[in-house]
């Protein structure tokens, strides 16, 4: 959240309102840029209408990539490079191969997931995060807008809006 | 959305009901199973059954398949003789297929007690809008029992090596060192011991426990909670035991030289899986005829991944079990998967490749996505292949060692598989008209009926 980003925040102090408030500002045709809660509340991404994640289908790319590697890796090992006979199998057994190639899989899955998640969220080390509201790490919802997305309703109106729906207090940053 | 719905037990009472036409029609699917049932049996005493039948290349095309497994056993040093291969006689089939059925068909009505004794035992909220579903299964067990225990008492010897005259009696042409000495746990008193007995517990707790739940319908509280939960609890330390014991009885000892250290869990995987699938299957059923409202996609995106998750648990132990014999190589281990995958003339050859498809690729495929899981018409499909695969899953356990290349796809199999579904569906049906299809004062209903995920 850059600092040159008009932000119009709508503080709530109970998660059944903020989630209410939620449609409520959405009928009055403004657009919601997020929703920071302390904990998650069920419901709310879908109220706010966000997009579901990408993340399994990253998952399921990364769970092939490491099934490849890892076949590749073993039967570059113990095909070409230097033939082996282990408890009379072929060179190319595959049923041994399965727990290595699983194990593989998973491996690529997790640590792929994880770095795609950070990557996508603005997670790496030294990273100051921007947080609208201190609050939000605490007791409060705070229910940010974007005033430049918002070109149709005026910021009073949707200061307005934020009150009627039940904020406690209404900040612009 | 939460909040929003307010839920009031008291109009949620909703009573299945089992209509004349639908008892018309299980009936005329369970004649259907009996006419092709007499059929078949007619054209097995014929010597030709129908379908992939290959019993007519007789015992030329058995020993050949025989002796192309043996020659893998570079040791040789144990002398595999199936029970099929000295004492076979074409009413076999039928015992090897009522059996088939009952240790099938006695899974699943188990494991509906298992699921709701887990959820108790969890105390899981979510599903309490569906476990009158899954409580229901058991009844069945009245059924499988006696079936059990009469083909145990007239026809055991055709279906274990070890009731075979003699194998246990030094000096005995039939005598067979290693089945004497598995004597101690392998004998006919124990083994009734252990059915009667496990089954009186289970019918016990079962009946406790539907009692307990029928009784929260009208008293509510708390207190029946803590109670079911109790009794969840002795059930599953039951079912612990039990579950791996019977393994051994009903399937493992069949093959009874072979052993493995996996085969409690396996079967119990390939049992919870399939109960799994009849479990969701029949909740879709009941939704399509309009009941179950309240059991909306995320429930089921529930169910599907547990179906999803238990059917790569069984091909992990599946996998597992065969991983470890395959690579020490042992002949008296590894003579299992010869017979099935080359022994006999090769006829569990396909039976085999068949049920690893559709126990694991076609479930991990098919379920993979959200959607899917939450979509009715794939989980209705899953689940059903997922119950198919499991009966080829228990095909391939217990024909080769009671049957060996006499087995086959045929009336026989598709009459009695009809003949035990269609009773089933009956017993599960009626047994469900006797309670409200929600439990209306559990005390996690509201949890459940909010359930979002």
């Amino acid at each position: 959240m850059s600092s040159t980003t008009n932000y119009i925040l709508g503080v709530y102090d109970d998660e059944d309102e903020v989630l209410h408030a939620v449609s409520e500002v959405k009928s009055k045709g403004i657009k919601i840029e997020d929703v920071f809660t302390p904990f998650p509340i069920h419901g709310l991404d879908r109220a706010v209408g966000h997009e579901r994640t990408r993340l399994p289908i990253a998952a399921f790319m990364f769970g092939v990539l490491g099934l490849t590697c890892a076949l590749s890796l073993i039967s570059y090992t113990m095909v070409f490079d230097w033939p082996m006979i282990i408890g009379g199998k072929d060179f190319f057994a595959l049923p041994n191969w399965i727990p290595v190639t699983f194990e593989g899989t998973v491996l690529f899955t997790a640590f792929g997931l994880v770095i795609t998640f950070c990557i996508s969220n603005n997670l790496y080390p030294g990273n100051q995060p921007d947080l609208l509201d201190l609050r939000i790490t605490d007791d409060k919802f705070v229910m940010a807008i974007n005033v430049d997305k918002n070109k149709k309703v005026s910021a009073d109106d949707i200061k307005k809006a934020l009150k009627d729906s039940g904020a406690i207090e209404v900040n612009v940053k | 959305m939460a909040g929003h719905s307010h839920f009031s037990p008291a109009n949620v009472e909703e009573h299945f009901e089992f209509t004349s036409e639908g008892k018309k029609r299980v009936i005329y699917a369970f004649i259907a199973g009996v006419v092709a049932l007499v059929l078949g049996i007619y054209l097995l005493s014929k010597g030709e059954a129908g379908g992939h039948e290959v019993a007519n290349a007789g015992h030329e095309a058995v020993k050949a398949g025989h002796e192309a497994a043996s020659e893998h056993l570079s040791g040789g040093a144990v002398s595999h003789q199936p029970a099929a291969e000295e004492h076979y006689d074409w009413t076999n089939r039928i015992w090897a297929n009522v059996w088939l059925n009952a240790v099938f068909f006695t899974g699943i009505a188990i494991i509906g007690m298992f699921f709701v004794s887990l959820q108790y035992l969890t105390k899981s909220g979510w599903s309490s809008v569906m476990k009158r579903v899954p409580e229901a299964f058991p009844k069945f067990l009245y059924i499988t029992l006696p079936i059990l225990l009469l083909v145990f008492f007239f026809k055991g010897d055709a279906i274990f090596h070890w009731m075979h005259h003699g194998v246990t009696e030094v000096g005995n042409e039939n005598y067979d060192k290693i089945i004497a000495g598995k004597s101690g746990y392998l004998n006919k008193t124990f083994f009734l011991v252990r059915l009667v007995g496990f089954f009186a517990l289970w019918i016990g707790l079962w009946t406790v426990l539907r009692k307990k739940s029928l009784e929260e319908d009208l008293i509510g509280g708390t207190d029946l909670f803590t109670q079911l939960v109790r009794i969840s609890t002795a059930f599953i330390v039951v079912f612990g035991a039990s579950s791996s014991m019977f393994a051994w009885d009903w399937v493992m000892s069949i093959d009874t030289h072979w052993f493995s250290t996996m085969f409690g869990w396996y079967m119990f995987s390939s049992w919870h899986v399939t109960g799994l699938a009849v479990i969701t299957l029949t909740i879709l059923l009941l939704k399509d005829k309009g009941y179950m409202a309240y059991v909306n996609e995320n429930h089921l995106h529930d169910l599907g991944k547990l179906m999803f998750a238990f059917s790569i648990f069984w091909t992990y132990v599946w996998f597992e079990q065969f991983l470890l014999i395959y690579y020490a190589n042992m002949p008296e281990e590894i003579i299992y998967f010869l017979e099935r995958w080359e022994g006999h003339n090769k006829i569990y050859k396909t039976s085999e490749i068949l049920m690893v498809f559709l126990n694991f690729f076609f479930p991990f495929l098919v379920l993979m996505t959200r959607d899917a899981k939450r979509t009715r018409i794939f989980l209705k499909i899953a689940a059903f292949f997922i119950i198919v695969g499991h009966y080829i899953d228990f095909y391939q356990m217990i024909m080769p060692g009671v049957l060996g290349g006499h087995a086959g796809y045929g009336l026989v199999e598709f009459g009695m598989v009809t003949v035990f579904a269609s009773a089933f569906i009956y017993i599960v049906s009626d047994e469900l008209t006797k309670a409200s299809l929600i439990a209306k004062n559990h005390p996690f209903l509201p949890e459940a009926v909010h359930h979002d995920i």
